[in-house]
Protein backbone atom coordinates (compact mmCIF):
# COMPACT_ATOMS: atom_id res chain seq x y z
CA UNK A 1 0.00 0.00 0.00
CA UNK A 2 3.14 2.41 1.43
CA UNK A 3 5.08 1.50 -2.05
CA UNK A 4 1.70 2.44 -4.16
CA UNK A 5 0.89 5.64 -2.55
CA UNK A 6 4.93 6.27 -3.03
CA UNK A 7 4.48 6.28 -6.60
CA UNK A 8 3.42 9.69 -8.32
CA UNK A 9 -0.07 9.70 -8.40
CA UNK A 10 -1.86 9.79 -11.87
CA UNK A 11 -3.82 13.14 -12.68
CA UNK A 12 -7.48 11.37 -11.77
CA UNK A 13 -7.16 9.78 -8.75
CA UNK A 14 -5.53 13.42 -7.44
CA UNK A 15 -8.24 15.86 -8.78
CA UNK A 16 -10.57 13.80 -7.84
CA UNK A 17 -8.67 13.44 -4.02
CA UNK A 18 -8.45 17.46 -4.65
CA UNK A 19 -12.62 17.59 -5.27
CA UNK A 20 -12.67 15.57 -1.92
CA UNK A 21 -10.49 18.40 0.19
CA UNK A 22 -13.15 20.93 -1.48
CA UNK A 23 -15.87 19.22 -0.55
CA UNK A 24 -14.79 18.38 3.10
CA UNK A 25 -14.24 22.00 3.95
CA UNK A 26 -17.78 22.72 2.41
CA UNK A 27 -19.00 20.23 4.80
CA UNK A 28 -17.03 21.88 7.62
CA UNK A 29 -19.02 24.92 7.09
CA UNK A 30 -15.70 26.87 5.05
CA UNK A 31 -14.80 27.79 1.60
CA UNK A 32 -11.21 26.14 0.01
CA UNK A 33 -9.64 29.38 -0.83
CA UNK A 34 -5.77 29.76 0.32
CA UNK A 35 -4.35 33.10 -0.65
CA UNK A 36 -6.97 34.63 1.95
CA UNK A 37 -4.29 33.30 4.49
CA UNK A 38 -1.93 35.65 3.04
CA UNK A 39 -4.53 38.91 4.00
CA UNK A 40 -4.87 37.29 7.05
CA UNK A 41 -1.28 37.11 8.30
CA UNK A 42 -0.33 40.62 7.38
CA UNK A 43 -3.55 41.30 9.55
CA UNK A 44 -1.61 39.23 12.42
CA UNK A 45 1.39 41.02 11.90
CA UNK A 46 -0.52 44.71 12.69
CA UNK A 47 -1.04 45.46 9.01
CA UNK A 48 -4.96 46.43 10.25
CA UNK A 49 -3.92 49.45 12.37
CA UNK A 50 -2.65 51.56 9.27
CA UNK A 51 -5.02 50.33 6.24
CA UNK A 52 -8.36 49.49 6.58
CA UNK A 53 -8.61 46.10 4.05
CA UNK A 54 -6.77 44.17 7.16
CA UNK A 55 -8.72 45.67 9.54
CA UNK A 56 -11.04 42.42 10.52
CA UNK A 57 -11.04 39.60 12.87
CA UNK A 58 -8.92 37.57 11.77
CA UNK A 59 -9.71 34.58 14.40
CA UNK A 60 -12.35 33.65 11.95
CA UNK A 61 -9.65 32.58 9.52
CA UNK A 62 -8.15 30.31 12.53
CA UNK A 63 -9.35 27.62 10.58
CA UNK A 64 -7.42 28.58 7.13
CA UNK A 65 -4.56 28.99 8.98
CA UNK A 66 -4.51 25.44 10.40
CA UNK A 67 -5.43 24.54 7.10
CA UNK A 68 -2.07 25.70 5.65
CA UNK A 69 -0.16 24.17 8.91
CA UNK A 70 -1.63 20.55 7.55
CA UNK A 71 -0.36 21.83 4.46
CA UNK A 72 3.30 21.78 5.47
CA UNK A 73 3.02 19.05 7.12
CA UNK A 74 1.82 16.74 4.33
CA UNK A 75 4.29 18.28 2.09
CA UNK A 76 7.24 17.06 4.93
CA UNK A 77 5.71 13.89 4.80
CA UNK A 78 5.66 13.78 0.74
CA UNK A 79 9.38 14.09 1.49
CA UNK A 80 9.95 11.67 3.75
CA UNK A 81 7.40 9.02 4.57
CA UNK A 82 5.99 8.80 0.73
CA UNK A 83 9.33 9.82 -1.01
CA UNK A 84 9.74 8.74 -4.37
CA UNK A 85 13.66 8.50 -5.69
CA UNK A 86 12.63 8.15 -9.48
CA UNK A 87 13.33 11.51 -11.11
CA UNK A 88 10.17 13.52 -12.55
CA UNK A 89 8.98 12.19 -16.05
CA UNK A 90 8.84 15.77 -17.47
CA UNK A 91 7.97 16.08 -21.03
CA UNK A 92 10.70 15.77 -23.22
CA UNK A 93 9.32 19.01 -25.47
CA UNK A 94 9.37 20.74 -21.96
CA UNK A 95 13.24 19.79 -21.17
CA UNK A 96 14.37 21.07 -24.68
CA UNK A 97 12.15 24.16 -24.47
CA UNK A 98 13.74 24.92 -21.06
CA UNK A 99 17.26 23.97 -22.22
CA UNK A 100 16.84 26.43 -24.84
CA UNK A 101 15.74 29.37 -22.30
CA UNK A 102 18.50 28.42 -19.77
CA UNK A 103 17.20 26.10 -17.66
CA UNK A 104 18.60 22.72 -16.86
CA UNK A 105 16.37 19.95 -16.09
CA UNK A 106 17.64 17.88 -13.23
CA UNK A 107 15.09 15.60 -12.07
CA UNK A 108 13.77 17.24 -9.09
CA UNK A 109 10.36 18.83 -8.40
CA UNK A 110 12.08 22.48 -8.89
CA UNK A 111 15.16 23.33 -10.79
CA UNK A 112 18.51 24.20 -8.38
CA UNK A 113 18.92 27.13 -10.80
CA UNK A 114 15.75 28.78 -8.93
CA UNK A 115 15.82 26.87 -5.44
CA UNK A 116 18.64 25.77 -4.75
CA UNK A 117 21.44 27.58 -2.01
CA UNK A 118 23.69 29.21 -4.64
CA UNK A 119 20.33 30.41 -6.04
CA UNK A 120 18.62 31.60 -2.76
CA UNK A 121 21.60 32.94 -1.20
CA UNK A 122 22.49 35.06 -4.66
CA UNK A 123 21.05 38.60 -5.24
CA UNK A 124 19.75 37.72 -8.48
CA UNK A 125 17.93 34.66 -6.98
CA UNK A 126 16.41 36.41 -4.13
CA UNK A 127 14.97 38.98 -6.89
CA UNK A 128 13.34 36.51 -8.81
CA UNK A 129 11.48 34.53 -5.85
CA UNK A 130 10.45 38.23 -4.16
CA UNK A 131 9.06 39.66 -7.10
CA UNK A 132 7.32 36.50 -8.82
CA UNK A 133 5.75 36.48 -4.87
CA UNK A 134 5.21 39.65 -4.75
CA UNK A 135 3.26 38.91 -8.15
CA UNK A 136 1.00 36.44 -6.49
CA UNK A 137 -0.23 37.46 -3.51
CA UNK A 138 -0.96 41.44 -5.35
CA UNK A 139 -2.57 39.44 -8.12
CA UNK A 140 -4.57 37.07 -6.07
CA UNK A 141 -5.42 39.78 -3.72
CA UNK A 142 -6.82 42.30 -6.96
CA UNK A 143 -8.35 39.43 -7.88
CA UNK A 144 -10.43 38.15 -5.13
CA UNK A 145 -8.80 34.69 -4.68
CA UNK A 146 -6.36 32.32 -6.41
CA UNK A 147 -6.53 28.69 -7.95
CA UNK A 148 -7.85 27.45 -5.22
CA UNK A 149 -10.83 29.70 -4.82
CA UNK A 150 -11.26 30.95 -8.33
CA UNK A 151 -10.16 27.96 -10.10
CA UNK A 152 -11.86 25.32 -8.03
CA UNK A 153 -14.27 26.50 -5.28
CA UNK A 154 -15.87 29.30 -8.12
CA UNK A 155 -15.71 27.36 -11.14
CA UNK A 156 -17.54 24.40 -9.34
CA UNK A 157 -20.27 27.32 -8.56
CA UNK A 158 -20.23 28.08 -11.96
CA UNK A 159 -19.11 31.69 -11.20
CA UNK A 160 -18.23 33.54 -14.32
CA UNK A 161 -16.11 36.26 -12.59
CA UNK A 162 -13.90 33.32 -11.54
CA UNK A 163 -13.93 32.05 -14.84
CA UNK A 164 -12.50 35.42 -16.13
CA UNK A 165 -10.02 35.64 -13.48
CA UNK A 166 -8.85 31.92 -14.86
CA UNK A 167 -8.17 33.24 -18.19
CA UNK A 168 -6.18 35.84 -16.36
CA UNK A 169 -3.79 33.60 -14.82
CA UNK A 170 -3.33 32.16 -18.12
CA UNK A 171 -2.69 35.67 -20.17
CA UNK A 172 -0.08 36.29 -17.72
CA UNK A 173 1.65 32.82 -17.24
CA UNK A 174 1.92 32.59 -20.94
CA UNK A 175 3.07 36.30 -21.29
CA UNK A 176 6.01 35.38 -18.40
CA UNK A 177 6.53 32.00 -20.09
CA UNK A 178 7.25 33.12 -23.94
CA UNK A 179 7.85 36.91 -23.22
CA UNK A 180 9.90 37.37 -20.05
CA UNK A 181 11.38 34.15 -19.00
CA UNK A 182 13.59 33.71 -21.91
CA UNK A 183 15.23 36.92 -21.10
CA UNK A 184 16.08 35.68 -17.48
CA UNK A 185 18.21 32.70 -17.59
CA UNK B 1 -10.73 18.04 17.20
CA UNK B 2 -12.29 21.66 16.41
CA UNK B 3 -8.71 22.17 15.13
CA UNK B 4 -7.47 18.93 13.98
CA UNK B 5 -9.80 18.20 11.53
CA UNK B 6 -8.64 21.33 9.74
CA UNK B 7 -5.16 20.10 10.43
CA UNK B 8 -6.11 16.64 9.05
CA UNK B 9 -7.28 18.50 5.72
CA UNK B 10 -4.11 20.11 5.55
CA UNK B 11 -2.11 17.23 5.55
CA UNK B 12 -4.26 15.42 3.01
CA UNK B 13 -4.21 18.63 0.54
CA UNK B 14 -0.47 18.71 0.99
CA UNK B 15 0.14 14.76 0.30
CA UNK B 16 -1.66 15.35 -2.82
CA UNK B 17 -0.28 18.68 -4.49
CA UNK B 18 2.82 16.74 -3.75
CA UNK B 19 2.28 13.20 -5.14
CA UNK B 20 0.17 14.95 -8.02
CA UNK B 21 3.55 16.98 -8.45
CA UNK B 22 1.50 20.17 -9.15
CA UNK B 23 3.63 21.69 -6.89
CA UNK B 24 6.28 21.45 -8.98
CA UNK B 25 7.75 24.10 -11.04
CA UNK B 26 8.48 22.04 -14.13
CA UNK B 27 4.81 20.76 -14.12
CA UNK B 28 3.64 24.59 -14.34
CA UNK B 29 5.77 25.27 -16.86
CA UNK B 30 5.05 21.79 -18.82
CA UNK B 31 1.14 23.31 -18.38
CA UNK B 32 2.09 27.10 -19.77
CA UNK B 33 3.87 25.64 -23.04
CA UNK B 34 0.47 22.36 -23.29
CA UNK B 35 3.30 20.04 -23.28
CA UNK B 36 1.49 17.53 -20.81
CA UNK B 37 -1.82 16.80 -20.23
CA UNK B 38 -1.18 16.02 -16.59
CA UNK B 39 -1.95 19.68 -14.87
CA UNK B 40 -5.54 19.79 -17.26
CA UNK B 41 -6.23 16.34 -16.03
CA UNK B 42 -5.63 17.20 -12.71
CA UNK B 43 -7.89 20.50 -12.38
CA UNK B 44 -10.37 19.62 -14.72
CA UNK B 45 -11.31 16.39 -12.58
CA UNK B 46 -11.20 18.20 -10.00
CA UNK B 47 -13.45 20.83 -11.71
CA UNK B 48 -16.07 18.27 -12.80
CA UNK B 49 -16.51 16.36 -9.74
CA UNK B 50 -16.65 19.45 -7.92
CA UNK B 51 -19.65 20.74 -9.85
CA UNK B 52 -21.36 18.01 -9.11
CA UNK B 53 -21.16 18.05 -5.79
CA UNK B 54 -21.54 21.25 -5.39
CA UNK B 55 -24.80 20.79 -7.74
CA UNK B 56 -26.04 17.94 -5.66
CA UNK B 57 -25.40 19.93 -2.24
CA UNK B 58 -27.79 22.45 -3.59
CA UNK B 59 -30.07 20.46 -4.94
CA UNK B 60 -30.89 18.32 -1.60
CA UNK B 61 -30.16 21.33 0.52
CA UNK B 62 -27.32 19.45 2.63
CA UNK B 63 -26.01 20.37 5.98
CA UNK B 64 -22.58 21.16 7.12
CA UNK B 65 -21.61 18.96 10.00
CA UNK B 66 -22.72 21.53 12.96
CA UNK B 67 -26.40 21.34 10.73
CA UNK B 68 -25.87 24.93 9.15
CA UNK B 69 -27.28 24.93 5.88
CA UNK B 70 -24.39 24.97 3.16
CA UNK B 71 -23.95 28.72 1.60
CA UNK B 72 -22.21 29.22 -1.63
CA UNK B 73 -21.42 33.40 -1.86
CA UNK B 74 -21.28 34.40 -5.59
CA UNK B 75 -18.27 36.71 -6.78
CA UNK B 76 -18.86 40.14 -7.25
CA UNK B 77 -20.11 40.91 -11.21
CA UNK B 78 -17.44 42.91 -12.51
CA UNK B 79 -14.40 42.15 -14.82
CA UNK B 80 -11.45 44.74 -14.44
CA UNK B 81 -10.22 43.03 -11.21
CA UNK B 82 -10.85 39.66 -12.31
CA UNK B 83 -8.82 40.11 -15.69
CA UNK B 84 -6.09 42.14 -14.52
CA UNK B 85 -6.01 40.81 -11.15
CA UNK B 86 -6.11 37.37 -12.88
CA UNK B 87 -3.20 38.73 -15.17
CA UNK B 88 -0.57 39.52 -12.65
CA UNK B 89 -0.98 36.44 -10.68
CA UNK B 90 -0.38 34.38 -13.51
CA UNK B 91 2.59 36.52 -14.20
CA UNK B 92 3.97 35.37 -10.61
CA UNK B 93 2.52 31.63 -10.65
CA UNK B 94 4.65 30.81 -13.76
CA UNK B 95 7.44 32.64 -12.46
CA UNK B 96 7.86 31.11 -8.98
CA UNK B 97 5.58 27.93 -10.39
CA UNK B 98 3.91 28.49 -6.82
CA UNK B 99 0.63 29.32 -5.89
CA UNK B 100 -0.46 30.18 -2.45
CA UNK B 101 -1.01 26.50 -1.62
CA UNK B 102 1.83 24.72 -3.36
CA UNK B 103 4.12 27.68 -2.03
CA UNK B 104 3.40 26.26 2.11
CA UNK B 105 4.00 23.01 0.98
CA UNK B 106 7.03 23.27 -0.83
CA UNK B 107 8.11 24.52 2.50
CA UNK B 108 7.27 21.52 4.04
CA UNK B 109 8.82 19.19 1.58
CA UNK B 110 12.03 20.98 2.16
CA UNK B 111 12.18 24.17 -0.62
CA UNK B 112 13.27 26.98 1.71
CA UNK B 113 13.58 29.50 -0.60
CA UNK B 114 9.57 29.55 -1.07
CA UNK B 115 9.92 31.05 2.29
CA UNK B 116 11.25 33.97 0.20
CA UNK B 117 8.16 33.80 -2.24
CA UNK B 118 5.91 33.66 0.78
CA UNK B 119 7.43 36.80 2.20
CA UNK B 120 6.60 38.49 -1.50
CA UNK B 121 3.49 37.34 -1.65
CA UNK B 122 2.99 39.18 1.65
CA UNK B 123 4.43 42.16 0.41
CA UNK B 124 2.31 41.69 -2.38
CA UNK B 125 -0.73 41.42 -0.49
CA UNK B 126 -0.30 44.37 1.88
CA UNK B 127 0.74 46.47 -0.85
CA UNK B 128 -2.78 45.79 -2.79
CA UNK B 129 -4.48 46.66 0.44
CA UNK B 130 -2.82 49.95 0.32
CA UNK B 131 -3.63 51.33 -2.90
CA UNK B 132 -6.90 49.15 -3.58
CA UNK B 133 -8.97 52.40 -3.59
CA UNK B 134 -7.36 53.67 -6.62
CA UNK B 135 -7.32 50.83 -8.52
CA UNK B 136 -10.01 50.00 -11.09
CA UNK B 137 -12.44 46.89 -9.70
Amino acid sequence: MLELLRQPWPWYTSGAAIALIMILLLYFGKSFGVSSNLRTICTIAGAGKKVKFFDFDWKTQKWNLLFIFGAVLGGLISSTLLKNDQPLQLSGATVADLKDIGIAFDGNLNPSQLFGLNAIFSIKGILILLFGGLLVGFGARYAGGCTSGHAISGLTNMQVPSLVAVIGFFIGGLAMTYLILPYIF
Amino acid sequence: MKSIKFILAGILFGIIMSKSEAISWYRIQEMFRFQSFHMYGFIGTAVVLGSIAVFLIKKFKINDYAGNPIVFQDKDKSFPRYIIGGTVFGLGWALTGACPGPMFVNIGYGYLGMLIVIFGALVGTYFYGVIKNRLPH
